[in-house]
């Protein structure tokens, strides 16, 4: 067979960055692969799948040196509307890229541009929808569809025009478990069943690691490591869970599915037969620990759509709860009424700690809704799902000048914050060129300048890379140590495994389940985290935890089978 | 074979024949072209701007409400057509007040004796307050109503036809515009919900400033973020092909150019000589068509250079034709009542007497009417079941039938 997509001693260089962001790269992937990019956040993915279709450097300027070829044809001499025939490309956010209003329309643009005939256009239309499952919302309007179904249409989009290659850069960071393997599943049916070539960015390796026959792992020095999954996810700087519990036990080659690993983890289980999970380090908090923020009968309302419905919900200080469910479950909405800017139509929250007087908690605390903004942060701290918003000065440390005027708190609290939060932030950077995780800490940390007793956060290790969510895990537990309570509303299960005490579950509204970690999530199909999976029916849940044990007082050796 | 759903699939799995185009057009519901709608709206609107007779008038606008209620949609925009009435109300009761305060008046029978303002000679025309007299009033009122006939039916067409769908039809040559449009439509509500989120965050770090400095503040990261939107929105439009199919020649570019420009004046010129009564008649119909010609055929060479398709073009047959036929007969009747008998046309004043009902015009406004029966139903958007048997046109597999 051969190669799709061929780079060639490939390098280039943003004007005006120091240094390039991809360096002499060759790769070469072959027709039919899923081949999956992973790197560290800022290794340069997004350059190299905006390379493929030329979008880089014809759109986004600067230098490219070597050589892109995709199916034979250069992009040297091909726009990327002139490879729109050959390449498919959809991008992190599907809305951002829809240029019609309805499935059908949108399904439809990229036919019209090539102009093919209307017969054809048709068919292809009808067979597209059967195929992503889209058939019953044809004539909707995009913006009234969910994060998967939204994803599904823009997959559909690049597909009827047939390529032979697809990009997807990073389809399933804004969605839910499920719907994230519901739109896996579509792309390794097209990978299999119609030899689609796909190219593949994503964070959460763990989602898509097995269905990859190809890795490209791009170190964050701008080099490249191309070839099998299982050789590279050896040595490699990101790596998932399950990656990690096979490094520790020792196995070769290593398991790149759940299913693989169950396989070889019956050794491992009767090692751990004879120890119980810890607590992964933290202390149990005890039902009767103070409450620090109680709710009752929360309800919020769009019009017809009821997205919280009568919900009781009491955080208590010191622990960490982490909010689940699918997209569009309320989730935001509860956030959003428990901190008292967003909408509640009913309800009641009392805050019965951190700034709230004594008089105040014997009248059963404060509700942040009735107090001017500048106080309700002091009693609830919000980092909303897109943090930037909160951002509007031209550098670092003015924001963080700004957080401490507004939190009435001595100069260099936010900077001094932040330093420990996320150390080695130029402060004269501009907030936009922060990368993801720098921006969120930022953001947190100005939320943290007002000390609130109560922290919400709306989605937090979106675009986050397994470094820095080991950071936002430490920071939200140094928060908890300290007393505060905090709610974290996530899809990420793995992430919820190694930082949450305790999980609620919202379906349609309403919550469906709540209780300490282990008890909601190992059962759960969905929700479960790759190590409950392959060790149940033992309830660990994270590899923290088995190298605890292992490395525990039964002092197991190194050398495991 | 599954049992059948509707009696339209039944019938036409039954017999092997293909059905007649008078049976596939008249019996299936489905959105009519719409620049059908706009040829029937703009010629009974031709037709309101050339009388003041309030009978006429009255006839037009009991016709087009007619057509609209039986033929609109159950889309957002066909809700519309409510607003441009209230529009024309407005207008008319407008136009009543102002003949009163500073209208010239004229007649024989008084009405109110107003203080009158003297007003210096060059002002002739202008009369601040004054005797009013019904004449004069009810003249301001007739033409208060012709404005509001016009009105209302810019708001049928505006009602019967999806303004996307016509964007849609736009010629090859102006496919860059339609695009602008279409998208510009998508960015509103997106920039709105843009304010709603940054608004929300202020609020997080404890920001309640209102009024003019909160503009600043919310501006900025909400440009911000149009900004980034519009250029995912051009990197994605541009991986999709889009811009692929154009091979400008500054040649053509040219002569289109200058043909469209020629052909627009023309029928500037054209359709004001075919408002105003009193100009040349070469200046009407004669300048119209020509200007008319010549856009469409800089048009057409603007649009050699483009190579794009259509999904679902609307197709233009019979009921359009019969649709936009009676919209123009209309006008038609009115220009031959305006050669034959022009006073039919206004309201007698003064003498003041009961306006003329000519048969031509009335039979010409009625033949308006016919666009409600001769269009095709149109189809509702809610309902999807009958939608795919019906738009589609051909028979789907039977596995996908729903039981």
């Amino acid at each position: 067979m051969s190669p799709a997509i061929v780079f060639q001693q490939v390098s280039i260089t943003y004007p005006d960055a120091p240094r390039p962001a991809l360096t002499a790269v060759d790769l070469a992937v072959d027709e039919g692969e899923l081949c999956l990019v992973v790197g560290r956040t800022g290794s340069g993915k997004s350059t190299l799948l905006g390379a493929v279709n030329g979008l880089v450097p014809h759109f986004t300027g600067g230098t490219l040196a070597g050589s892109v070829r995709v199916l034979g044809r250069d992009t040297r001499e091909h726009r990327p509307r002139d490879l729109a025939d050959v390449v498919g490309v959809v991008g992190q956010n599907p809305l951002a890229g829809f240029v019609t209003d309805t499935v059908e329309e949108e399904l439809a643009y990229g036919m019209e541009q090539l102009a093919l005939a209307p017969d054809v256009m048709r068919k292809r239309v009808e067979e597209t929808l059967d195929l992503l499952g889209l058939a019953d919302l044809r004539h909707r309007p995009l913006r009234d569809l969910s994060g998967g179904q939204q994803q599904r249409v823009a997959i559909g989009s690049v597909l009827t025009t047939h390529p032979r290659v697809l990009v997807l850069d990073e389809p399933t960071s804004a969605l839910d478990p499920t719907a994230a393997e519901e739109v896996l599943a579509t792309i390794t049916r097209l990978v299999h069943d119609l030899g689609v070539t796909v190219l593949l960015a994503e964070h959460r390796i763990e989602r898509v690691l097995q269905y990859a026959d190809h890795l490209v792992h791009l170190s964050p020095d701008g080099r490249v490591e191309a070839g099998p999954p299982a050789e590279l996810m050896a040595t490699s700087s990101v790596a998932p869970p399950v990656v990690e519990l096979g490094r520790l036990a020792g196995w070769t080659p290593l398991p790149l599915s759940v299913r693989d690993a169950r396989r070889r983890a019956a050794p491992l289980r009767d090692r751990l037969r004879s120890s119980t999970p810890g607590p992964g380090g933290r202390p149990p908090v005890s039902d009767a620990g103070a409450a620090a923020l109680r709710s009752r009968g929360i309800v919020v309302r769009y019009g017809d759509v009821v997205a919280v419905r009568d919900v009781d919900l009491t955080l208590r200080a010191g622990e960490v709860t982490a909010l689940m469910g699918r997209n569009g479950s309320g989730k935001s909405s509860l956030l959003w009424a428990l901190q008292g800017s967003g909408r509640r139509d009913r309800g009641h929250v009392a805050v019965v700690a951190g700034g709230a007087t004594p008089d105040a908690v014997d009248k059963g605390g404060l509700d942040p809704s009735t107090l001017d903004p500048a106080r309700g942060r002091r009693l609830v701290g919000l980092v909303p799902q897109e943090p930037g918003d909160l951002l509007y000065l031209d550098s670092v440390t003015g924001e963080c000048e700004r957080a401490d005027h507004e939190s009435g708190d001595i100069a260099g609290t936010c900077a001094r914050l932040l330093e420990r939060i996320a150390p080695g932030i130029d402060p004269g950077q501009h907030p936009r060129d922060l990368s993801e995780g720098q921006r969120l800490s930022l953001v947190l940390a100005v939320q943290l300048s007002a000390d609130p007793a109560v922290l919400l956060l709306d989605e937090p290790t979106r675009g986050l890379d397994y470094g820095a969510k080991r950071r936002l895990r430490d920071v939200v537990h140094e928060l908890a140590d300290r007393g505060r309570a905090v709610l974290l509303s996530t899809h990420d299960v793995e992430f919820v495994a190694d930082t949450a005490d305790r999980v609620v579950v919202m379906a349609d509204g309403e919550v469906v389940a709540d209780g300490p970690t282990a008890d909601v999530i190992v059962s759960s199909p969905a929700f479960a985290p790759q190590v409950a999976k392959i060790l149940a029916p033992q309830p660990w849940l994270t590899v923290r935890d088995v190298r605890a044990a292992l490395a525990g007082p039964t002092a197991i050796s190194e050398t495991l089978p | 074979m599954t049992s059948t759903v509707t009696s339209w699939g039944s019938r036409r799995r039954g017999s092997s024949a293909r059905p007649s185009v008078r049976e596939r057009t008249r019996r299936l519901p489905r959105g009519l072209h719409p620049g059908a709608w706009w040829l029937w709206a703009i010629g009974v609107a031709v037709a309101a701007s050339r009388t003041t007779n309030p009978l006429l008038l009255a006839l037009m606008l009991a016709v087009v409400s007619v057509v609209v209620v039986v033929r609109r949609s159950d889309a957002p925009w066909a809700r519309a057509y409510r607003l441009y009435l209230v529009l024309g109300a407005v207008i008319i009761v407008l136009r009543v007040v102002l003949h009163i305060t500073v209208g010239f008046k004229y007649g024989d029978h008084v009405l109110l004796r107003l203080p009158e303002v003297p007003l210096p000679e060059w002002a002739a025309g202008i009369q601040v307050g004054g005797t009013v007299y019904l004449e004069g009033l009810l003249g301001a009122f007739f033409q208060g109503l012709r404005l509001a006939t016009l009105i209302a039916c810019i708001g049928a067409a505006n009602a019967l036809a999806n303004p996307k769908r016509l964007l849609r039809a736009l010629p090859g040559a102006l496919h860059e515009i339609g695009v602008a449009f279409v998208v510009s439509l998508t960015v509103a509500p997106q920039l709105a919900d843009s304010v709603h989120r940054v608004r929300r965050a202020r609020r997080l770090r404890g920001d309640n400033v209102r009024g003019v400095r909160a503009v600043g503040r919310i501006a900025l990261p909400v440009l911000q973020d149009a900004l980034d939107r519009s250029i995912l929105l051009a990197a994605a439009m541009d991986s999709r092909g889009y811009g692929r199919g154009v091979q400008a020649s500054p040649r053509i570019r040219r002569t289109s150019g200058a043909l469209v420009l020629t052909g627009l004046t023309a029928t500037c010129i054209g359709t004001f000589g075919l408002l105003d009564a009193q100009s040349p008649t070469v200046l009407g119909v004669p300048a119209l068509l020509t200007g008319l010609v010549l856009a469409a055929a800089g048009l057409w060479v603007g649009g050699l250079r483009v190579r794009r398709s259509t999904y679902r073009p609307d197709p233009w047959r019979a009921p359009e034709w019969a649709t936009a036929a009676s919209g123009l007969a209309a006008t038609a009747a009115m220009l031959i009542v305006g050669y034959t008998d022009p006073s039919a046309l206004t309201a007698p004043l003064q003498p003041l007497a009961a306006p003329a009902l000519s048969l031509v015009a009335t039979a010409g406004i009625l033949a308006a009417g016919l666009a409600a029966i001769v269009s095709p139903a149109p189809q509702t958007t809610t309902s999807p079941a009958p939608v795919w048997v019906s738009r589609s046109g051909t028979e789907r597999t039977p596995e996908r039938r729903p039981q």
